[in-house]
């Protein structure tokens, strides 16, 4: 297979990562080198295999729905580029 | 016993021949004399204090129950949090992140007393196999510091190798510890996954990642193992079994162990001098009285394929938390869009973004069937290999990596990167416990005896490296002395 340039970009603008020009193309063809080498996986029967999401071998961890201490405001907001008043401030979604 | 051991420093500690506040001063000046070779990010002097103080006080008011590692200092990487302490992931998009709490890893450490003197350099979000993928630059390897220490603990192993602290905390997602471990010429243990909370590190392949130690001695790695290790109701995939005491395994040898030899892992592109020295290994376990055969685990071509896609599947949605809104950098534009383009953009350093890339690949619309569910399905497959290995023998011994250190630039092509890690990522996508201890030199650079375990056998890994360490001499061998650089002792 071959990866396309606007593959690269369509992807990169999925994962919100800024690419210069000259960054596209160096990616496209590492990511194909990287693909290609990838591929073998098709080559692996599965067709009887099921999927494994996790090795811990735990299905579910459950808690109680306990109230507990948190972290207060200002421990929150410590990091924050941009705040008002007790919230994250962040540009319009929607103009 | 070596004197800049936790077993050594500890016993002069107790024999009141030297304090805590003194071994960190001497670990700091020891940190600050490799300062070439860049293993060091920042130091924790305000924390380093307080600890101190308190192990001072724990071991004068209490020293029978004052553990092992009290009053012994320590560095960790980089993407382990402690509150008030600047965390970076080795990233400029975290440049001067401060977290507000401490991780259960190294609160527990905290706890027993241990004081932390540094903060470690590592691959960007523990991304890599050199440590040249580090924002803040690259680490010199102790032996040759022209060549990489491995990664992405890098600056873990290299301060223990060095000879400056006497263990380290570092993170293991595809071989993160046990290959800077082999490539420096310390022990460096990855636990099974979920035996260590990941609480407060930050995350990178949340089904992969587990944070071990680096340290000298096998004993060491058990001793700080012990101490990190254990249920958190705060990490809802770490394991509510309980932790096996590990010191009623740790001596009782090999003798009668059946161990096995992943004939795939001893195929092509083993070095010459990394196979005569694990093979070397493998007939002093037998001497040692250890019955050695072959096993095969044939999906092991496949496990590169599978951990490349999984790993970065997995970080293309953790890292989306980067976002520059909550903490981080943040680069402003007028539309939000743009804000997100810029930030991550220049906040994540190229192999960063190139597996966010690959993972978000994996995962879109039309692909993800193709790869990602596959991966999946092959991981069941490696798993399952595993499972029915360790029904014929005790534990898995094979090398470590297939090469040694190698220079700083070897490696600018992502895909031959990528390839270091073929020994050490099929235990991280069975999630087994795994140890590298040093088995010997090639063209006088460090090789790494891996040894593999079943799923929370991680006492049993350990009695099985110590009694190899205890029959070799390579764990005291150090790294030819540099000019100007001290020891911690």
């Amino acid at each position: 297979m071959t990866l396309e340039r606007d593959q690269v970009v369509h992807v990169a603008m999925l994962a919100r990562l800024g690419l210069g020009e000259a960054d596209v193309e160096r990616y496209r063809e590492q990511l194909d080198a990287i693909l290609s080498h990838v591929d073998r996986l098709q080559q692996v029967d599965t067709s009887q295999v099921a999927e494994t999401a996790q090795v811990g071998g735990l299905v579910n961890a459950w808690r109680e729905d306990e109230r507990r201490e948190c972290l207060p405001v200002e421990a929150a907001l410590a990091n924050a580029p941009h705040r008002r008043r007790d919230h994250f401030e962040v540009g319009a979604i929607q103009e | 016993m070596s004197s800049d051991t936790v077993a050594g420093l500890g016993a002069r500690l107790r024999r009141g021949e030297t304090d805590p506040a003194e071994l960190a001063g001497r670990a700091r000046g020891a940190l600050e004399s490799i300062a070439d070779l860049h293993p060091v990010l920042r130091y924790t002097d305000d924390l380093a204090e307080r600890q101190a103080r308190r192990a001072a006080r724990m071991l004068a008011e209490s020293p029978a129950t004052a553990g092992p590692l009290c009053g012994i200092p320590f560095a960790y990487k980089d993407v382990l949090c402690v509150e008030g302490v600047e965390t970076s992931a080795g990233s400029k998009i975290l440049q001067g992140f401060i977290p507000p709490y401490t991780g259960t890893a190294l609160g527990r450490l905290l706890d027993a007393g241990a004081v932390p003197v540094a903060v470690t350099n590592c691959d960007e979000f523990a991304m890599g196999s050199s440590n040249e993928n580090s924002a803040y630059g690259p680490v010199g390897n102790p032996w040759d510091g022209s060549r990489v220490p491995g990664g992405s603990s890098g600056g873990s192993a290299a301060v223990v190798a060095a000879g400056a602290v006497p263990f380290s905390l570092g993170t293991d997602t595809g071989g993160s510890i046990r290959q800077p471990a082999s490539f420096c010429g310390v022990a460096g243990f990855k636990p099974t996954y979920g035996r260590v909370s990941r609480y407060g590190l930050i995350a990178f392949a949340s089904s992969l990642d587990q944070i071990g130690p680096f340290a000298r001695s096998v004993d060491d790695v058990a001793s700080v193992f012990t101490a990190i290790a254990g249920h958190d109701p705060r990490d809802s995939t770490s394991s509510p079994t309980a932790v096996e005491p590990v010191g009623e395994q740790l001596g009782k040898g090999v003798a009668g162990l059946r161990l096995g030899i992943p004939r795939e892992y001893m195929a092509e592109g083993l070095e010459p001098g990394v196979l005569s020295a694990v093979q070397a290994a493998f007939a002093l376990l037998e001497k040692l009285g250890a019955t050695l055969e072959e096993v095969s685990l044939p999906s092991t071509e496949a496990a590169l394929s599978t951990y490349y896609i999984i790993a970065p599947a997995e970080c293309s949605a953790n890292l989306a938390r980067m976002d520059g809104v909550r903490f981080g950098l943040h680069i402003d534009r007028p539309s939000l869009t743009d804000t997100y383009l810029e930030t991550r953009g220049q906040g994540f350093g190229p192999e960063v973004k190139r597996r966010i890339m690959l993972g978000t690949y994996a995962l879109s619309s039309g692909y993800y069937d193709a790869y990602y569910r596959q991966a999946q399905k092959v991981r069941t497959l490696i798993a399952e290999e595993f499972d029915r290995a360790f029904e014929k023998v005790d534990a898995l011994v094979c090398p470590t990596s297939p090469i040694v250190a190698f220079p700083k630039g070897a490696k600018s092509d992502p895909l031959s990167m990528y390839l270091c890690d073929v020994l050490t990522l099929p235990v991280n996508l069975a999630g087994l416990p795994g140890i590298s201890v040093p088995c010997g030199l090639s063209e006088g650079l460090p090789v790494g005896l891996q040894v593999i375990g079943p799923r929370l056998q991680d006492a049993r890994v350990l009695r099985v490296a110590r009694a190899y360490e205890q029959a070799t001499a390579w764990h005291t061998q150090t790294a030819p002395p540099r000019a100007g650089a001290g020891r911690l002792a």
